[in-house]
């Protein structure tokens, strides 16, 4: 938001409207994409600088021209009127993370990832107090036949970050999706159905990306306190904007 | 490698892309699709094994644990259920000792619920191992039990069973104006692509499959776009509750909708066309292979077409799997490319990155015959009927409380009022105009106009007449959006389920003030927020039900206080039916207030 250096001739950045900020931004990236690298949070969940935008969550609605969209799939323009905290934007935001904590077996106060987790720190953010809805408490297994990775499928979120780093990233697809709607599931690469009969690696990049405690280390459990975890620090509302401005390719162009 | 598989994969040249038509061969072959053909599957087609397993579980009609020998889904719309297709359906499980979702025990038989099957104006309805039994009663039911404890393949069931009927009650110009094979390919060829494209255009066709998009404006933005190949893809994956006017149209007008296909690519430039057919219209299959079989022989598809040097078009039919979403044109696209149907994120849009990414006009089935009448009669010709906003005429499949069930085309602008008159409709409470995802009418709106400046519809129309409880259609409604919610966005695949479980609250006498305003905070969330209009839709029957019929959902309600949604009473049912007992000691509070 500083005015160039007077050496070259200045060409200014095009820029669009987000709440009371005048965002700059590169053509080709998103309207998210742009906001972080601004310093400006948009919750999301899904959306990850590393990745192609996606838009399942749908946790970064914006009122975009007075429509609602998905602030990591609209491509910035000039002269774009985004309304990120307007209250009817916020209530859109926390009804889809109690949609979030509904569906799935969320208990934060016995996770391994509280502190650390983004579904967490994102309600934290919204002002979440309940989940609202009446839990669906479904079904699900958690798998710890791998030696160094227990999946745990109950606080899955299927934001298929996972799945998108285990193919693009580490060239496995480990991981995918199956069944549809309410009984959609992660599934791994082997006719057992087993993790342990994948090749995943504990250092593959899948294993860094979920923003929920579903993939987790084994035997590192606790290493870091409660309460000196990530978001004990600092509010995912700073952290992930610092992130955003030091992380490559945010501020790049996106396929 | 498992038998018939080879077979399989080679009948469809190994290509992945057909992957949803090589696990439709396994479920022919096999009844199901084993985790060890599904290995051998990705490893033949070099596909991840999980991305397979993933196209596998997506669709309704793959089975991935072994069922029944025979398999069964009953149509579950609310127009079978008027029909009465619950009972039907009890009579059939109880012959059998069987749950709905069990597989009986001896490997004989399974039951399921599925989706319309659009046989509305003769249901109810049923599909045997993919095949539809449609017009049951108590009889048809008795001789196909016989016909499952006898154990004669389903081919050689009598062939009367299977007979589909055709109900054509009011015909306008689209379905009384025949085409000469060839007349309107001539037509286009003699006025050029580019003044086709404009033709189109000024025809001010629109979209017949819902959205109402501007035919011309589409083609002409895929023929602008960029790109060594282009496509042309007939949506007929007719899948909206109450519709089943492209089985008509499809079953007796397949020559005309290939020509506008052919039109279309000539328009645009495309060498390839597919037809996307819904599974549960296999019997459409054979008239539509013969007709393409016969348009190639006498130099309609193919090589240079009608003599035209470098005009090479065909087509390529492929079947869907159970998948209503699959009506969303991306969704349609990906899988035609042999992915589970998600939709994609737009822009871009199909014009320019469709099926491979490149550009592609996706048409319902009823817009690419227009599209071939107005490339022979003109656009002036078309324009002649309608409304300023809404061009030519519309196919209405009309169902429910009607006395005359069946097809009625009106030029658009015809009165809710008039097609309940000419169906025979009396006492009418509401109609359903364009499906659960389309508007709930009551009587006081009865006077509006089909037409994309009033009451816009992809087809259907459902009458209730006042002796039915329209709680109960919503909720018919939700269940149908939730069993066909893709999963990929938050809003829809969690909120269709919490709709589902309220209106069953609702239902069961459960419910409470917290779940009327809770069922419309919902809906509007999914409105707002979802990835396709699968979602968007979701919540129409919902907030059009909670307004326009709200006495009935209060009605629903056994008191204004707070009541808590366990019922202590009904969680020892299971004890209930351990102990064998039912009596007045065996329940906790026998009065249940």
């Amino acid at each position: 938001m500083m005015p160039p250096t007077p050496t070259a001739a200045p060409v200014p950045r095009p820029t669009f409207q987000l709440d009371d900020h005048q965002v700059p931004f590169t053509p080709g990236q998103t309207v998210i994409q742009a906001a972080l690298a601004a310093g400006i949070y948009i919750p999301h969940l899904c959306h990850h600088p590393d990745f192609a935008p996606h838009g399942s969550c749908k946790v970064c609605t914006c009122r975009i021209n007075g429509r609602m969209a998905t602030s990591c799939t609209f491509p910035a323009a000039e002269g774009l009127q985004v309304e990120s905290e307007a209250p009817e934007v916020q209530a859109l935001r926390r009804d889809l993370v109690q949609f979030l904590f509904t569906e799935g077996n969320h208990f934060c106060p016995s996770c391994e990832q509280s502190g650390d987790c983004k579904l967490q720190a994102v309600a934290y953010d919204l002002g979440l107090l309940t989940g609202h809805y009446n839990p669906l408490f479904p079904d699900r297994p958690v798998d710890a036949s791998h030696s160094d990775v227990l999946l745990d499928t109950n606080r899955c979120i299927l934001c298929e970050l996972c799945v998108r780093a285990s193919a693009t990233m580490d060239g496995k697809s480990i991981f995918a999706l199956s069944g549809r709607g309410i009984t959609k599931h992660l599934v791994v690469n082997a006719e057992s159905g087993r993790l342990g009969d994948t090749i995943l690696a504990v250092t593959d990049k899948a294993m860094s990306v979920c923003p929920v405690g579903a993939l987790i280390r084994k035997r590192q459990g606790f290493r870091v306190p409660i309460g000196q975890r990530t978001y004990d620090a600092a509010p995912i509302r700073e952290i992930a904007v610092q992130g955003a401005a030091t992380a490559p390719g945010t501020g790049g162009q996106t396929p | 490698m498992k038998r018939g598989l080879s077979e399989v994969l080679a009948g469809n040249a190994y290509d992945p892309t057909r992957l949803v038509q090589i696990l439709r061969g396994m479920m022919e072959l096999e009844g199901y699709i084993s985790p060890s053909v599904i290995t051998e599957i990705a490893a033949a087609l070099d596909l991840p094994r999980s991305a397979v397993e993933g196209v596998a579980g997506f669709y309704s009609f793959f089975e991935t644990e072994p069922r029944g020998r025979y398999r069964v889904h009953f149509s579950d719309n609310i127009t079978d259920e008027l029909q009465g297709s619950v009972e039907l359906r009890q009579r059939l499980l109880d012959a059998f000792h069987l749950e709905l979702g069990e597989v009986s025990r001896d490997g004989r038989l399974s039951v399921k619920l599925t989706s319309c099957t659009g046989m509305c104006d003769q249901g109810p309805a049923m599909l045997v191992n993919g095949r539809p039994i449609a017009r049951l009663t108590p009889a048809r039911i008795g001789a196909i039990c016989s016909l499952i404890r006898g154990g004669s393949p389903v081919d050689q069931w009598p062939e009367n069973l299977f007979t589909v009927d055709t109900h054509l009650e009011r015909a306008d110009r689209l379905l009384s104006t025949p085409i000469p094979p060839g007349a309107a390919i001539d037509a286009a060829l003699a006025r050029g692509a580019a003044e086709t494209l404009a033709v189109v255009r000024r025809s001010e066709l629109r979209g017949r499959g819902g959205a109402g998009f501007g035919t011309g404006q589409k083609w002409t933005a895929c023929a602008a776009a960029p790109g060594p190949d282009r496509y042309v893809v007939c949506n007929a994956d007719e899948g909206e509750p109450g519709t089943f006017k492209d089985r008509v149209l499809l079953m007796h007008h397949a020559d005309a909708l290939i020509e506008g296909m052919t039109v279309a690519g000539l328009a645009i430039g495309a060498r390839k066309g597919f037809i996307y057919l819904r599974a549960e219209y296999p019997f459409l299959k054979p008239t539509l292979e013969a007709t393409l079989a016969a348009r190639r022989a006498a130099g309609l598809l193919g090589k240079d077409i009608r003599g035209q040097r470098g005009f090479d078009f065909d087509v390529d039919l492929h079947m869907g799997a159970g998948a209503y979403v699959c009506g969303e044109e991306t969704a349609l696209l990906e899988s035609l490319e042999g992915r589970r149907g998600i939709p994609r994120n737009r822009p871009p849009y199909p014009v320019t990155h469709g099926y491979l990414g490149r550009p592609t006009v996706v048409n319902n089935v009823e817009t690419l015959i227009a599209t071939a009448q107005i490339a022979l009669f003109g656009d002036e010709w078309f324009r002649t009927l309608g409304t300023p906003r809404s061009a030519g005429t519309r196919v209405l499949s009309v169902s429910g409380d009607v006395a005359r069930p069946g097809i009625y085309e009106y030029p658009f602008g015809v009165t809710v009022s008039q097609v309940l008159a000419d169906a025979g409709a009396e006492r009418t409470q509401a109609v359903q105009v364009s499906g659960p995802s389309g508007t709930l009418l009551a009587r006081k709106e009865f006077g509006r106009r089909i037409a994309f400046e009033d009451v816009p519809s992809a087809g259907a129309f459902m009458v209730f007449d006042e002796s039915r409880d329209m709680v109960r259609v919503v909720d018919n409604f939700a269940r149908f959006f939730a069993h066909e919610s893709c999963g990929f966005c938050t809003p829809c695949r969690v909120g269709t389920t919490l709709v589902k479980q309220m209106m069953g609250h609702l239902v069961a006498g459960q419910g409470s003030r917290r779940h009327l305003k809770d069922l419309a905070r919902v809906s509007k969330v999914m409105k707002q927020t979802s990835q396709c209009g699968l979602g968007g839709t979701a919540g129409n029957p919902i907030l059009d039900g909670l307004e326009k019929f709200e006495p009935a959902f209060y009605g629903r309600l056994p008191s204004l206080e707070v009541r808590p949604v366990f019922d202590l009473d009904a969680s020892l049912a299971p004890a209930r039916e351990a102990t064998g007992r039912d009596d007045a000691g065996a329940h906790l509070d026998p009065e249940r207030g």
